[in-house]
């Protein structure tokens, strides 16, 4: 990192004339600069973000609270009238269970095919900046742009897929009438766009794990697998747990993909693919234009995440801490055996 | 190296490698030996898997809808009629390309160069300067970085009609201009890459905080300022939620165009297609040229974060 720092202009030391200044302002000047200035500089992001972000995210309660439409506004206090209305709605229920299915189908694959191409670039291969930049070739397209693709390639009748399929001698898949093949096609979108990024998180977080572990893991006669399940995958765990939690809040609001899928962008004839997000813009700029219900869902799926963020948190958090509490005890076991070995052989 | 074959001896399968290794001199785990040609059939087929959505959508979008309709993948190769299809796509009457194009410009360029300049100033004031508050204020920046503010869309919705800011770039510019994440980035590049001593020599000098801030602080934030620019930069360019909410097709962005695509030429995939690899072109422009930094920056943002 140091190494990065670009050798900063040195600080011009002005003409000693202007030096000599009158030290009673001039310090007062100084002192009041010091303690001002922090403040100074950190209120552009708390007050924009308070306007914009946060500001917005309280008065979400406060609409879900009221009637209000899209175009007529606020029309008086309704208690929790929105909420109850939503909890009668299927739709409401089927756009959570769609959300949590698509989130499943799209992070456990997602994280898991990471590590192992991790672990693939992790080897002394040539040309390490070329096949790096592959894998995260999907990133800079955009999620709708991967929407309108795979919903091409995943088309029921002339997909590229389903040809494929149907080439080998296999039955085509109503990848837009089956609410199961929806859910797997939306998330392939999200696992084609976020893989390789994770993948690079991956690969960073398994570069920083200490050399010697391997070291002394081969010395004791670990085989490869054994290495990558006892030293590799327990010491990024922090890193595991950081890639989960993210994708857990992005995966949870997820719009883009499903939103394209289709021509419609209504998530299937019954809802098969609307996820909670299409159902809150529904809701409120759909032909309902009730802002006060989209404001319910939006508090509510707020909630939701929130709560998996922190049962996210909170069992990866025990785990990582009982896990570190073995890892350095077996760290330092390894440690140990191994300069015992080299002792030994000396 | 007379030691080897008694190791292999005593102890492990790999230990004679490891030692030969350590004997001579070379550092890493993974150099003792290459990987075979497994590895790179698996990593071709997953670059190949990367590349193919794309280039497919090159080939639909220079082929027609007849030939589209009867033949899954119409040729092999792109050709130059696709030229013909951008330029319908750019003279659509459904929606302005060229001001979608501007917009999506004006938006990333202001909000990129916005978030890294009160990102870094609040990251050289939280890395460097002592002040009351910082750690809960720092702790507050870090939970906010997991806030799903997009959640927000009604409240900034009225906001936004209030203002009479429908229809209009600011309303995706204002919200985008800071990022609690890039505050946190800059704290921990700075904390690292910016030594005391300087500052206190720029301080002893005479030099006021601002001072400090614009000729020691700003020019060790480079690095890392560059590659926030980047990220924030393919972020709004990619950003379809909020824009698609208060922009319509005469002043949109390229995300709500690739949608407005969909609608408006459903009898013509190759034009939706060729709209498409339009719209991702300048992304794949950026790519080339700062490939190398996007792969850093994740990689050193995941040491960190």
């Amino acid at each position: 990192m140091t190494a990065l720092t670009t050798a900063p202009t040195p600080p011009r030391v002005g003409p000693p004339e202007k030096r000599r200044r009158r030290v009673g302002f001039s310090q007062r000047l100084s002192r009041w600069d010091v303690k001002v200035s922090p403040y100074l500089y950190i209120s552009p992001f708390f007050i924009i973000f308070a306007i914009t972000g946060l500001f917005p995210l309280l008065y979400t309660g406060w609409v879900s609270l009221h009637k209000w439409t899209l175009i007529g506004g606020e029309a008086g206090y309704t208690g929790f009238d929105n909420f109850t209305a939503i909890f009668q709605q299927s739709e409401f229920w089927l756009s959570l269970r769609n959300t949590f299915m698509i989130f499943l189908l799209s992070s456990v694959p997602q994280v898991i095919i990471a590590i192992v191409l991790a672990a693939i670039l992790n080897q002394n291969i040539r040309a390490k900046t070329f096949w790096r930049m592959g894998v995260l070739i999907p990133y800079i397209v955009a999620p709708v742009a991967v929407g309108l693709i795979f919903g091409q390639l995943f088309a029921d009748q002339y997909g590229v897929i389903n040809t494929a399929l149907h080439a080998i001698g296999l039955p085509k898949i109503g990848w837009h009438s089956n609410t199961f093949a929806s859910w797997s096609a939306i998330a392939t979108m999200v696992n084609f766009r976020w893989i390789g990024y994770n993948t690079l998180i991956f690969l960073a977080a398994m570069q920083a794990v200490p050399t010697d572990l391997y070291e002394a893991a081969v010395i004791d006669g670990a085989g490869r697998m054994r290495q990558f399940f006892s030293i590799t995958l327990p010491q990024i765990r922090a890193t595991i747990i950081f890639v989960v939690i993210t994708s857990t809040i992005g995966g949870l609001q997820i719009f883009d993909e499903p939103r394209t899928f289709d021509v419609y962008g209504t998530g299937g004839p019954s809802h098969q693919w609307e996820t909670t997000t299409m159902y809150l813009w529904n809701l409120g700029w759909g032909p309902q234009q009730n802002l006060g219900r989209a404001a319910a869902v939006a508090w509510l799926l707020f909630v939701v995440i929130v709560i998996f963020a922190l049962i996210n948190y909170f069992v990866s958090s025990r785990i990582s801490t009982s896990e570190a509490r073995r890892g350095t005890s077996k760290q330092g076991r390894g440690r140990r055996s191994s300069t015992d070995r080299k002792g030994a052989v000396r | 190296m007379s030691s080897v074959p008694m190791t292999a001896q005593t102890a492990g399968k790999g230990a004679a490698r490891a030692a030969a290794r350590r004997s001579g001199g070379s550092t890493g785990f993974g150099a003792e030996r290459r990987p075979r040609w497994l590895t790179y059939t698996i990593l071709a087929v997953v670059v190949v898997v990367s590349i193919a959505p794309l280039y497919y959508t090159l080939l639909l979008g220079s082929s027609d809808q007849q030939t589209i309709s009867k033949h899954v993948i119409p040729q092999w190769l792109p050709d130059a009629s696709i030229f013909d299809r951008f330029s319908d796509v750019i003279n659509s009457g459904s929606f302005n390309f060229t001001k979608a194009l501007s917009n999506s410009i004006i938006i990333s360029v202001v909000t990129a160069f916005s978030v890294v300049l009160f990102s870094t100033l609040a990251g050289f004031a939280f890395a460097k300067l002592r002040f009351k508050g910082r750690r809960g204020l720092l702790v507050f920046v870090i939970a906010t970085t997991a806030v799903p503010t997009q959640l927000g869309v009604i409240p900034l919705w009225i906001i936004v009609t209030d203002l009479g800011w429908q229809n209009q770039i600011q309303a995706v510019i204002v919200p985008a201009l800071v990022s609690a994440f890039g505050v946190f980035w800059m704290t921990q590049y700075l904390e690292a890459a910016l030594p005391y001593e300087l500052i206190e020599a720029a301080r002893v000098d005479g030099a006021s905080m601002i001072r400090t801030f614009w000729s020691i602080a700003l020019p060790a934030a480079r690095p890392a300022a560059a590659m926030l620019a980047l990220f924030t930069f393919i972020q709004q360019w990619t950003n379809f939620f909020w824009p698609s909410i208060v922009l319509s097709q005469d002043n949109a962005t390229l995300p709500v165009v690739v949608k407005l695509l969909q609608g408006s030429f459903h009898t013509d995939f190759s034009l939706v297609m060729a709209g498409v690899f339009l719209t991702t072109v300048p992304l794949i422009i950026v790519f080339i040229l700062a490939g190398r930094q996007l792969v850093a920056g994740i990689m050193q943002g995941a040491v960190k974060g």
